[in-house]
């Protein structure tokens, strides 16, 4: 079957098994920055905007997706440079493998969240593993980052 | 000492974190062309079977489908998985594809198709017919168990390493120093207990995967997820029975290794496909796969006996280790033994001490290198009974340990007697500022030994523990580290480096050893590594070596640099070399007469100077003496729920001598990420199996992993310390942060309940059922 997308403001026609999961249709179409590390929704990694609102795009079906608007970090890719100076800053950037996941659901919660105090920062993110960082320098990079935010 | 530093100690940000933040292609799986087959590994659903057929009749007519191997198709070479050096202190019992298979998604054959789906079909078409085996499941029971996991006649040890097959044991050893028995009769208090650590899964987020394709010399190319590609170019040499010469091995980022990446998993099978076929392919494996067809920890039974005198004097020291390897035994003599090495040495004031035990086989998911490699099981049993010791005595455990512990200067027979697979090196211990850490530990979490617990609501008991431990730096004698300088137009410096970064920033902190040996900034270095066909000889990342052992590679090669750069200079300014000065920006005659700018002279050598135009560039290697080991002091506190036995952690403090921790940022993300690893194999990770041997968590739903909600706080902090055999006083920090919180963790349930619980993990059922046990006697 066919399903229309629009990826990053660019709108294309992806030709589709029915079963297929929107990451996978989304990593071979070219878009690797989509990152795939279970296949239970469990993880976080495959996290992309739909509409705006974060999905775990391992557990979404293309199908489902079809006329819907995708946002993959590199669709953002000036907040994420922005948010990188923060997370580089603080070494929270290990393997990397967990960050564009995460950098999405942080510009997500930017969007959803005022003031968010470090327990609703916590909750919001919970969804987002990272086995390298011990979750401690993301926090901090993520306080600091909100902040410069605010100005 | 120098310790005024420009760019050592400095917080540099990660090299490649802007790039992997923002999503760039990084990855092997991003990199792989996207013609490429994919293959698809079919895996044994019995623990132990023979296999009688296999029909891929079935799934050859799934269009897409180009290839299907079974053992038959593959050249029969027993060889290790192990990423060790040579020779390595690992079995070699595994086969490609064999006719037996040993656990639960062990390898039984692989089809290859032009694309995902059919791939997928092609494998569920593969008709495996088995003969059910008996399995042998309970590691206690594994030894002369009738059932022989091994019986295969061409496998075989490098050396020997205690290697009986027969009797299900992959390795085994011991060791003694002085008499233990009889100090231990002598002594006035006497500990005796067994403790059990569990398999933990590595769960490095980026599966194992592996791109591999011939190049336009038919080279075999395999770009891999790995830390260690000078190891996977030679097992996989030795597993295809190919010349090294015709294998290239290119480490792009990975997404996490802690050990899980120390082996060869997926390369052997790419590669099969790739020079079959001649096309590309790749491997990526399912987060389901790698729960079950990968590594795990090493499963541990550590019987412990503790011998003192009466004012708390630790006079000798038992430890008998009996170790699951699972159903091949990649690493098994190794790990087992840095559960004393790593260990015994923290208690160095002792007569007499004693380390032994097997490593068997089971029918289970192989374990593997995994950080903290044996030195975190054995810490949890040591330091478990130390605390078991003090309750005895009466003494404030913290006392205890000040009494007891190694200090500066100080050594510890163990170190000589006790390597990873053979005889240590004696080693005087230069820096170790553990007297520091307890102290400042002791500070940080407000340690009272007359307070350790206390009720803040009814039920709710607040309580602290602690442990000390240590870790080594790299492996002496054994492993080795290589760095290539080369100076570019404009004046700036290529670094190549074997040396493997696993994400932890060694690309980075190497450049910022280099560009401190030669005075310039860390941007003027230019990092590639990692390419066995472009970069020099490394080891790879494990052993907590890159810091120390690639470092001084790095520093020596940068003294040659400097050396060389000396040189040019000398010979346009017609002066002994030695009249010539190197600042980092210039390059001087002592008298201050001629000057070059590094600039210049790079333009110079490459451009201007005729006949005398060469490229300059110097390389150094490094091989470690010794392997200093850095310390921590952990102090945990938690809260605990004596209704549920739930344990909260809200706080956890690590004080860590590293020596100079040559990036602060990087340093203290590793020392947290240790740690979070650590609290979750102490609380809840575990590998559970099912009664016929499968594995129960073989998916982050039922494998849980610390999230971000789990821990209130951590706290690290650095000891100053200057270790003078490291790159800029450096040490190790990869794997000391994991060591401590199994015991302290467990520590402080007994300081709030007076439940000792001996075996791991620390989950609400155990807790419960101890504290009840602990109250009715
Ligand atoms: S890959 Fe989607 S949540 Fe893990
Ligand atoms: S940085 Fe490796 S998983 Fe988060």
């Amino acid at each position: 079957m066919t399903i229309t997308l629009t990826v990053n403001g660019q709108e294309k026609v992806h030709m589709i098994t029915p079963g297929a999961m929107l990451v996978d249709v989304l990593r071979s179409a070219g878009y690797t920055e989509v990152k795939k590390g279970c296949d239970t929704g469990s993880c976080g990694v495959c996290t992309v905007l739909l509409d705006g609102l974060p999905i775990l795009s391992c557990s979404y079906l293309a199908a489902k997706a079809d006329g819907h608007e995708i946002t993959t970090i590199r669709g953002l890719e000036k907040e994420a440079a922005e948010f990188s100076e923060f997370l580089v800053g603080e070494g929270a950037d290990q393997c990397g493998f967990c960050s564009p996941g995460l950098a999405l659901t942080v510009m997500a919660m930017k969007k959803e969240l005022k003031a968010p105090s470090d327990e609703e920062i916590k909750h919001y993110l919970a969804g987002n593993l990272c086995r390298c960082s011990g979750y401690e320098g993301q926090l901090r990079a993520i306080k600091k980052y909100l902040e410069a935010c605010r100005g | 000492m120098d310790k005024h530093f420009n760019e050592v100690g400095k917080a540099r940000p990660k090299i490649d974190g802007k790039g992997l933040v923002t999503g760039r292609p990084a990855y092997t799986d991003d990199l792989a062309c996207g013609d490429a087959l994919v293959v698809k590994i079919i895996r044994s659903p019995h623990a132990h079977a023979r296999i009688v057929s296999v029909d891929m009749s079935d799934a050859q007519k799934v269009s897409g489908f180009v290839l299907a191997l079974s053992s038959k198709d593959v050249k029969r070479i027993p060889f290790t998985r192990a990423g060790q050096g040579h020779p390595e202190p690992s079995p070699h019992d595994k086969f490609i594809l064999d006719e037996y298979v040993r656990y639960v998604g062990d390898e039984v054959a692989i089809v290859a198709a032009i694309d995902e789906e059919s791939a997928a079909e092609a494998a569920r078409l593969v008709k495996v017919e088995y003969e059910v085996l008996d399995a042998v499941l309970d590691f206690e029971e594994a030894m002369d168990n009738p059932t022989v996991i091994h019986p295969e006649p061409e496998i075989h040890d490098m050396f020997p390493i205690g290697f009986e097959p027969k009797r299900n044991i992959a390795a085994a050893y011991a060791m003694e120093i002085g008499d233990v028995e009889k100090v231990l009769e002598a002594s006035e208090v006497r500990i005796k207990a067994s403790y059990h650590t569990q398999a933990q899964a590595h769960v490095a987020l980026e599966p194992h995967t592996a791109y591999t394709y011939l190049d336009l010399h038919g080279r075999l190319n395999v770009i891999t997820s790995t830390q260690n590609p000078f190891h996977t170019r030679r097992l996989l040499g030795q597993a295809l029975d190919m010349p090294l010469r015709n294998i290239r091995i290119q480490k792009p980022r990975i997404g996490g290794g802690f050990g899980a990446k120390q082996h060869l998993h997926v390369e052997p099978y790419a590669a099969l496909v790739t020079l079959k076929t001649g096309k590309p392919a790749k491997v990526v494996l399912s987060r389901k796969e790698v729960f079950e067809a990968t590594f795990s920890r090493h499963q541990m039974r550590i019987d412990v006996g503790i011998g003192a005198t009466r004012d708390g004097h630790i006079r000798a020291i038992d430890m008998h280790v009996l170790s699951n390897t699972g159903a091949y035994g990649e690493h098994a003599l190794t790990v087992f033994m840095v559960g004393g090495s790593k260990t015994l040495p923290l208690y160095n004031k002792v007569e007499a001490v004693r380390f032994g035990g097997q490593i068997v086989y089971t029918n289970k998911v192989p374990a593997g290198a995994y950080r903290g490699y044996g030195a975190i099981q054995g810490n949890f049993a040591l330091e478990s009974a130390i605390d078991e010791l003090a309750a005895k005595l009466g003494m404030d455990p913290v006392e205890l340990r000040k009494k007891n512990m190694i200090a500066e200067g100080q050594t510890s027979e163990v170190f000589k007697i006790m390597g990873e697979g053979g005889e240590g090196v004696e080693m005087i211990v230069e820096s170790c500022k553990l007297d520091y850490c307890v102290k400042r530990g002791c500070r940080l979490i407000d340690w009272l030994p007359s307070r350790l617990a206390y009720e803040v609501a009814p039920g709710r008991i607040r309580a602290k523990g602690m442990a000390i431990a240590m870790q080594g730096s790299g492996i002496p004698l054994i492993d080795m580290g290589s760095a290539n300088l080369e100076l570019q137009d404009d004046g700036f410096f290529k670094l190549h480096m074997g040396a493997t970064d696993l994400g932890t920033g060694s690309d980075t902190i190497l450049a910022q050893i280099a560009a401190e040996e030669l005075g310039v900034d860390s941007d003027d270095i230019i990092v590639y590594a990692s390419d066995t066909d472009h970069t020099p000889y490394d080891v790879g990342a494990y052993a907590s070596s890159t810091t120390y052992v690639s470092g001084n590679a790095v520093i020596r090669a940068a003294q040659n640099m400097k050396k060389e750069l000396c040189a040019a200079a000398a010979a346009k300014f017609s002066v002994d070399t030695d009249q010539v000065e190197f600042d980092g920006k210039e390059l001087r005659t002592k008298d201050g007469s001629r000057t070059i700018t590094l600039k210049e002279l790079s333009f110079d050598v490459l451009y201007h100077d005729g006949l005398n135009m060469k490229t300059i560039n110097a390389s150094g290697s490094f091989s470690g003496e010794k392997s200093p080991p850095p310390y921590m002091a952990g102090f945990v506190e938690v809260e605990i729920d004596v209704e549920t036995g739930k344990v909260d952690v809200l706080d956890y403090v690590a004080v860590v001598d590293c020596g100079t921790p040559i990036n602060p940022q990087l340093a203290r993300i590793q020392v947290e990420g240790g740690l979070l690893q650590g609290i979750g194999m102490a609380l809840y990770e575990d590998v559970q199996y099912t009664e016929n041997g499968h594995l129960r968590t073989n998916n982050l739903m039922h494998y849980k992993i610390p999230s971000r909600e789990d821990v209130k706080k951590l706290t690290v902090e650095f000891a100053e310390s200057y270790e003078p055999s490291g790159p800029f006083g450096a040490k190790s920090v990869g794997e000391i942060g994991i060591d401590t919180p199994l015991a302290a963790i467990a520590n402080a349930i007994y300081n709030a309940t007076g439940a000792r619980i001996r075996e791991l993990p620390l989950t609400p059922p155990k807790v419960l059922a101890a504290i009840r046990e602990a109250a009715q006697s």
